[in-house]
């Protein structure tokens, strides 16, 4: 598989409408780094992939002179502290600020992200219901980290510039657009998180995130087979 | 801006002893002989201290380092990393992509233990046959994980403990607990040889030895706190 070379090559194994592909190329396209780029159909078989991620057959996988490392915020962590000197550092300096970056990363996943896939998770009403609202409120905690990392500026969750949190969230930002227009769920809001939502503009403006980001279009229109297709319901609004 | 003089900053955890997650933040401070302090957090309510530290989660541990609290324990092992980087030994490894397998090993233990331990425990109401199934699985790939990570010196760590020998190593009690309990063999040494070897050896390791008890006292903890579902079964031999 490895082929003679520099020995640095980039591959990334991917889905396009995967949020945890957007943070790995986005955390690349931050870094200036090049790659290859190789989509991967999740139904059928792919001999590379099953080799690569043995243990869980997902995506993304970044392989590094055909090593994988596997698992979105793994693959981004490893990103940084394999290019030390290409761009800029995704975690700050500091211990204690690295710890919140830290906290706040695994929490979009733990939080934001399980409530999330919930509002889809069974045809309950009243159950997808209470995801919305768990949803609504770790997007609530997240406006708060936002204001205790971002510092003066009050631009990035990494403070001077673009960092882990940033990119760990930002993954997410064109399934927060596809969410609201194809079921008017907001999880970012001018009115309750304004914070994040100028934050979320901020984000798709930058090259290295529209590089990274699925055509919106196309995304939407996959979203709506899937809501179809699972007969979903849009929860009442509180 | 007060200087940095981590060796006379008071360190203390918040949390309780039968806690995988309270565990694993002692055995980093011993390992690199941070002196530090133990605040039992009471049973029932939650202290003030707690609320205050841990707003988002108000769960143990906490670590509160110069005054500034630390949450998640996974968080709180590449904190010591850093915080303690001088002293040896470093708990995560300086390599890239051994860093990236370790952390990749440590998530996959927090996806497939806590909740099948609990049941096992009949602290949650479950299949037990199932939930010992499934730790015996999760075992059986961290064996394979165990040969990778290349544990020279009889540890996951190449230079001896590291992140996921502590990541792992803090559930063993609970492994050996539900074992008794349930007359199963799950750390056994005719399924995962050497696993079952790792885990005598971190037992009697100077760091871990004072702060993960004799399977007894789990069992008797599980007993008086896991209601009338947790029956230690009698075994003649071990």
């Amino acid at each position: 598989m490895a082929t003679a070379g520099s020995g640095d090559e980039l591959k990334v194994l991917g889905a396009w409408a995967s949020p945890f592909l957007v943070r790995v190329l986005f955390a690349l396209q931050l870094k200036g780094l090049r790659y290859e780029y190789v989509e991967v159909d999740l139904k059928e078989k792919n001999e590379l992939l099953l080799a690569s991620n043995p243990v869980h057959k997902k995506i993304p996988v970044l392989l590094h002179a055909g090593k994988p490392v596997c698992e979105s915020q793994l693959i981004v962590q490893y990103i940084d502290e394999a290019f030390p000197a290409s761009g800029p550092s995704f975690l700050p300096a500091d211990t204690h600020a690295r710890a919140v970056a830290r906290f706040w990363g695994a929490y979009v996943d733990d939080k934001l992200l399980s409530s999330w896939k919930g509002i889809f998770a069974t045809k309950d009403e009243e159950e997808n219901a209470e995801a919305v609202r768990q949803t609504l409120a770790a997007a609530d905690a997240l406006e708060g980290a936002f204001r205790e990392c971002s510092g003066e500026k009050l631009e990035w969750f990494g403070g001077d510039g673009v960092g882990y949190v940033d990119i760990v969230l930002g993954g997410l930002v064109p399934s927060m657009n596809v969410l609201e227009l194809a079921v008017g769920i907001k999880v970012v809001d001018p009115d309750r998180t304004p914070l994040l939502a100028a934050w979320k503009d901020r984000f798709c403006a930058l090259d290295a995130a529209k590089a990274a980001m699925p055509p919106l279009d196309r995304l939407l229109e996959n979203a709506k087979k899937y809501l179809a297709e699972i007969s979903f319901k849009t929860p009442a609004s509180k | 801006m007060p200087s940095e003089k981590q060796e006379e900053a008071a360190v203390r955890v918040l949390g309780r002893w039968p806690s995988p997650y309270v565990i694993r933040v002692l055995i980093a401070l011993n390992l690199k002989g941070v002196e530090h302090e133990m605040v039992a957090e009471p049973k029932g309510n939650k202290s003030e201290l707690l609320l205050a530290s841990n707003p988002v989660h108000k769960k143990i541990p906490v670590l509160i380092h110069n005054g500034r609290p630390i949450s998640e324990s996974l968080v709180i092992l590449h904190t010591s990393t850093s915080a303690w980087a001088s002293q040896a030994p470093a708990i995560l490894p300086s390599d890239p992509h051994a860093r990236a397998a370790e952390r990749f090993w440590a998530q996959y233990v927090d996806d497939k233990f806590p909740t099948a331990i609990r049941v096992l425990r009949g602290r949650v109401v479950g299949d037990k046959e199932e939930a010992a199934a499934e730790v015996s699985a999760a075992l059986w790939q961290l064996e394979g994980a165990f040969v990778e990570c290349g544990g020279g010196k009889g540890y996951f760590g190449s230079d001896g403990v590291g992140y996921l020998d502590i990541a792992l190593g803090s559930h063993v009690g609970w492994i050996r607990a539900v074992e008794r309990i349930n007359g199963v063999s799950l750390l056994d040494a005719a399924k995962v040889p050497r696993l079952a070897a790792w885990a005598d050896r971190l037992c009697a390791h100077p760091a871990v030895v004072d702060v993960l008890p004799d399977v007894d006292r789990f069992i008797e903890f599980s007993v008086q706190n896991d209601g009338a579902l947790a029956k230690p079964v009698d075994e003649a031999s071990k």
